[in-house]
């Protein structure tokens, strides 16, 4: 940044943005669940943002949610939840755009023209009503349903590679040259994708089929804010292979 | 009578004509003052127009800005929201922004779907949509309570999604025989109702005759209920 720019009148450091200053000096903590790429999403935006958080683990598995988790979001008892302040932001996508706007002075997670930002929530959309529910579907059926399952999933991949190269325009992420919304909205999956596709023996996350969305991948990963929050898939497989005989073997706990 | 505009016309939206989720932005843009050329797309006989605009999900509406097309009905009002400044429908501070998509989201996936289900069920089915539907109705009557609008004194984004409450709704319980909106148990429901329909930009935007909405929804009924029968996951919500 050339020293022109750098400069900054005294009054304009105090300028209209006190409110959300203050705000964003508030204590955060996160409600969640490490398998979860819900979960996931939020703290890879809090870390762009290099919030300090305090994160909760909920015990979902053994159905212990705690009082915390059913007081701030009554309505679905889900994670994850995102206190700020003491309030409560539920659902990971609303948290990933909350994130973004309180906290405006740090790197920017969805795109600012109105335009690219539609597109953004649109594919953010597909990936999680759409395309995300045929790859579980095919892990968690059997036989033909489970081909089929996946077959829908391959070309939902398809239409996602398209999608990356209109959204990053030749460079690493979808958000250009710094992960944003997409990247985070479908790179919270990988984890799983990986754990499935070594149960299903498939190939989702393809080198021939979908060469740009599997370079994605790996940079995705290795990604400062996603490292340490992005499980190994063998943590992840094991918890899976768990997951499964709970739900074979009991009731599943609505 | 939609005005007669050129095929310069930077706005356009491709509806049907008894859409909700059209009629939402159809409020948005007048609410806002923008002129748009309005295209109707009969969605039982799609025309290629439809596939050019939104090849994914062939669905209505579509809105289309200097020929760029936009689907999803939320997602259209954020853009509208966003690029024309005056008359904010959603608001400043991020916190309570995000309670108006969160409650959004409710409007559509919980008393929208449920409302639903109950027109295209029958039996225990529609028993249970109908206490569903009833059960998401009592969180929005709490989110109302001293409110003219969801948004305070001013119609906002979450009083446009949940729009389909005050004229809809009242259609699919006639059609479907049952009562959800009681306006003795959800008084304050029943009175935004009242605010949202007299508010001069509902009232002046184009909705269709109930007479016909009756009409269109008794035989889409007649049509849904057996396939909505067949899908085993409805019936163990």
């Amino acid at each position: 940044m050339d020293a022109a720019k750098s400069f900054q009148s005294p009054e304009s450091l105090f300028v209209v943005h006190s409110e959300s200053a203050r705000m964003a000096t508030e204590t955060v903590k996160v409600l969640g669940c490490w398998p979860s790429p819900y979960v996931i999403r939020a703290r890879i935006a809090l870390n762009i943002k290099s919030v300090e958080y305090e994160y909760q683990e909920e015990d979902l598995l053994g159905g212990n949610k705690s009082d915390l988790l059913l007081k701030s979001n009554p309505v679905y008892k889900k994670v994850p939840v995102l206190l700020h302040a003491d309030r409560p932001i539920c659902e990971s996508l609303v948290i990933v755009q909350y994130v973004d706007e309180v906290w405006a002075s740090g790197p920017a997670i969805l795109p600012s023209d109105p335009y690219d930002r539609a597109i953004a929530r649109f594919w953010a959309i597909y990936m999680d009503d759409k395309w995300y529910p045929r790859v579980k579907e095919g892990f968690f059926s059997e036989g033909e349903a489970s081909k089929i399952a996946f077959e829908e999933a391959d070309k939902g991949l398809l239409l996602l590679e398209e999608a990356f190269t209109k959204c990053s325009k030749g460079q690493k992420f979808f958000g250009g040259e710094r992960i944003g919304y997409l990247d985070i909205a479908l790179g919270s999956h990988l984890a799983w994708i990986r754990v499935i596709e070594k149960a299903s023996n498939v190939s989702l996350i393809d080198e021939a089929k979908t060469p740009n969305l599997y370079k994605w991948a790996h940079d995705f990963s290795a990604d400062v804010a996603v490292k340490d929050v992005l499980p190994s898939t063998d943590k992840l497989y094991e918890f899976a292979k768990l997951l499964i005989s709970v739900m074979k073997g009991s009731t599943p706990e609505k | 009578m939609e005005k007669k505009r050129d095929e310069s016309s930077s706005v356009k939206l491709v509806g049907f004509w008894v859409s909700p989720f059209v009629h939402r932005v159809r409020w948005a843009l007048k609410f806002k003052g923008i002129e748009y050329e309005y295209i109707e797309e009969d969605i039982f006989n799609k025309t290629p127009l439809l596939s050019e605009l939104n090849p994914l999900y062939q669905k209505v509406p579509v809105l289309v800005h200097d020929g760029k097309p936009l689907s999803d009905s939320s997602i259209i009002l954020e853009y509208v929201d966003q690029k024309w400044k005056p008359n904010p429908l959603l608001p400043d501070d991020p916190y309570e922004r995000a309670q108006a998509h969160l409650w959004a989201r409710f409007a559509d996936e919980k008393v929208l779907e449920s409302a639903w289900l109950a027109l295209c069920s029958e039996g225990k089915t529609q028993e249970r949509a109908v206490k569903q539907a009833i059960e998401n109705l009592e969180k929005v009557e709490e989110k109302l309570k001293g409110k003219r609008f969801f948004g305070g004194d001013k119609i906002g984004h979450v009083d446009l999604m949940m729009g389909f409450v005050s004229y809809m709704l009242p259609v699919w319980e006639e059609v479907a025989g049952v009562k959800i909106l009681d306006p003795l148990k959800f008084p304050a429901v029943a009175a935004w109702t009242n605010n949202f329909l007299n508010h001069e930009a509902i009232k002046a935007e184009y909705l269709p005759s109930r007479a016909e909405t009756v009409a269109y929804f008794q035989w889409r009924r007649k049509e849904l209920i057996p396939v909505y029968a067949s899908y085993s996951r409805w019936s163990n919500k």
